[in-house]
């Protein structure tokens, strides 16, 4: 017996060691080179935008990046990013005052109150919303939220913060949502069920056991919300049009980062002027803000975890 | 004891029992009202669903009705023309189909490769921590910024100018990350024992991810792949950046073409509505095809998740 397993051991070792497969040597050679193209991309995306940035940055005093004058496309051209600040920072607070109560209820309502059958309906339907190209939502917001809010509001101009706004809100919903419900589920059944014994109803577990065992996975949904609201380009683009006026008007156009870079790439921005290396620098801004974002949900979901 | 302070007591403990009764009537009503408010809150946190649901239905039903009338053979077969009623999106249809065409191939060697190897041949370490973050953070850079390293890379530094390849790689590397994160889910879910079973048969490592890993976490890559796809063919914001002119009267004929896309044809029909109020029809009929084909191939995706997925 001993020799018999002694043997098929060596011929294992044998064949190991004849079928020196070429193929074996280069195939985790070839998987590492591909797995470094992502490595690449994020260096490349660095280079890209720093270097190009660094020629505007060179070119541009820092007084006038700092004020509210923006005029990329004058003669006397000037370069001011608050209007762009101003602009990305009302359209996404418009979404987020949108997205999070309802993203949040709907999170509550599908882990606390929802029974399978309707969660296992439900779900999908709200996940079309999350697959549904920015695009369309732009095309909804400019041709139909926008003639909508104009009956309430006769003064809204036909570019204008808040449609956007709102449809980015919708388009966001998934999101907080869905992350939010998985932190909701993973708060343990027996806090639950301690509470429902102690005589708990459904909405005081919601609110004093769920939501602050989750409360860290919750805070993460929104800040990723931001993020992604900050870096959503068409629905701003289209229905929020590209007024550089520096102005707190809702009803108003307003030109946001992101709506910059597409208006000024497309307008034929002459490669080597200043104008075309603002889009680096407003670009490596953009970049700035979504990974400080990022940074900030994964800190805030490691630090105030509940460990259970 | 007197008379007296026997009456008294019995006061008291009438007194006692009445206060009893009353508590217990308080906190009925509490708890009467504390189950009605929870009932009441179930409806109001359904609201959020309903409304979400009520958007979604609005939005398609928008596009429907602005799409009718417009939506027929000769749109889907015609050429673009400046006139509406002329209007055809062969030659868009057309541009999306090429961008698949660079997309499909270009992420599935690069997303299933990496995903390969931080499942199977890098070890715990410190690369394998790397690429993952490296991952993530890049899952979550604004799309307009692919743009914008396509625009400098590709376009420019390659000489690719606005052509399909160049939109296609761009692309490519935009969908990177979701590929990669679901070939890994795939990759993980494949037991181990049947890894196991290969080796011990003496089989080389190549050998077993070649014939038992990646066939039996097919379904999961293909799911993921087709997801990323399909977001590549709704995606604009890159494709602008890297300047596609508005109008392109011509059909694609290879990969260094210009062309336009699906998305972007959306677009610029919404932005010429001013001065053309029929080009929103144009761009509600270009939506419905476009949400026609995403529909068809996240349906593709949910079949083969449910259907091939093997059970160990």
């Amino acid at each position: 017996m001993m020799n018999d397993d002694m043997k098929v051991r060596d011929i294992i070792h044998e064949n190991i060691i004849n079928k020196k497969n070429k193929l074996d040597k280069i195939m985790p050679v070839f998987f590492l080179l591909m797995a470094s193209i992502s490595i690449i991309t994020t260096i490349g995306i660095l280079l890209t935008l720093i270097i190009d940035a660094s020629k505007f940055f060179a070119a541009v005093p820092l007084k006038e990046i700092f004020s509210t004058d923006l005029a990329p496309l004058n003669a006397d051209p000037s370069f001011g990013i608050l209007p762009l600040i101003n602009g990305t920072l009302f359209t996404t607070v418009i979404a987020i005052v949108v997205a999070a109560p309802i993203g949040l209820a709907a999170a509550i309502y599908l882990s606390q109150f929802a029974s399978d059958k309707i969660r296992k309906l439900l779900k999908p339907i709200i996940e079309v919303l999350a697959g549904i190209p920015t695009i369309v939502y732009g095309f909804f917001a400019y041709s139909f939220v926008t003639p909508m809010l104009m009956k309430l509001i006769p003064s809204l101009g036909a570019k204008n913060v808040l449609s956007p706004g709102i449809v980015m809100g919708i388009m966001i919903i998934p999101l907080i949502t869905s992350l939010s419900e998985d932190a909701m589920n993973s708060v343990p059944e027996i806090m639950k069920e301690g509470a429902y014994g102690l005589g708990s109803t459904k909405l005081e577990v919601a609110l004093k056991v769920v939501i602050p065992g989750a409360i860290s996975g919750i805070m993460a949904s929104i800040v990723l919300a931001v993020s992604r609201a900050i870096g959503e380009t068409m629905i701003v683009t289209i229905a929020s049009g590209s007024s550089k006026n520096f102005t707190f008007d809702i009803t108003q156009s307003m030109q946001t980062m992101t709506g910059y870079i597409v208006e000024f790439t497309s307008g034929d921005a002459a490669s080597g002027t200043t104008g075309y290396y603002s889009l680096y620098a407003v670009g490596l801004l953009l970049f700035i803000f979504t990974l400080g974002m990022n940074m900030l949900a994964q800190y805030i979901s490691h630090k105030y975890r509940e460990e259970y | 004891m007197s008379y007296e302070s026997q009456i008294l007591e019995e006061d008291i403990d009438m007194n006692q029992k009445k206060q009893e009764k009353f508590k217990i009537e308080i906190s009925e009503k509490r708890i009467s009202r504390r189950i009605k408010l929870s009932r009441i809150s179930r409806y109001i946190f359904s609201l959020s669903l309903v409304f979400a649901i009520l958007v979604l239905v609005i939005l398609l039903y928008r596009i429907g009705v602005d799409s009718i009338g417009w939506l027929n053979v000769n749109f889907l077969t015609g050429k673009l023309s400046i006139f509406p009623e002329r209007a055809g999106i062969f030659s868009v249809i057309l541009g999306s189909v090429y961008l698949t065409l660079i997309v499909i191939p270009v992420t599935l060697i690069l997303g299933v490769s990496t995903a390969v190897y931080l499942e199977e041949y890098a070890s715990n370490g410190k690369i394998k921590r790397i690429i993952n973050t490296n991952i993530s953070n890049l899952a979550s850079v604004p799309s307009v910024i692919f743009g914008l390293l396509g625009l400098t890379v590709f376009s420019r530094m390659m000489n690719l100018g606005s052509s399909i390849l160049a939109g296609g790689l761009t692309l490519s590397l935009l969908v990177l990350p979701i590929i990669v994160v679901s070939s890994q889910e795939a990759i993980r879910a494949v037991p181990g024992f049947l890894k196991e079973a290969s080796l011990a048969m003496g089989a080389t490592k190549w050998t077993t991810i070649k014939k038992v890993v990646l066939p039996v976490a097919l379904p999961g890559i293909l799911t993921g792949s087709i997801l990323s796809i399909s977001r590549a063919i709704g995606e604009t914001a890159p494709l602008v950046v890297l300047g596609i002119p508005t109008l392109i009267l011509t059909t694609p004929n290879s990969i260094f073409d210009d062309f336009t896309a699906l998305p972007i044809q959306i677009y610029y029909w919404t932005l010429d509505t001013v001065l053309t109020p029929e080009y929103a029809n144009l761009a509600a009929a270009t939506i419905v095809v476009l949400l026609g084909v995403l529909f068809l191939m996240n349906s593709a995706a949910i079949i083969i998740r449910n259907k091939f997925q093997k059970k160990f």
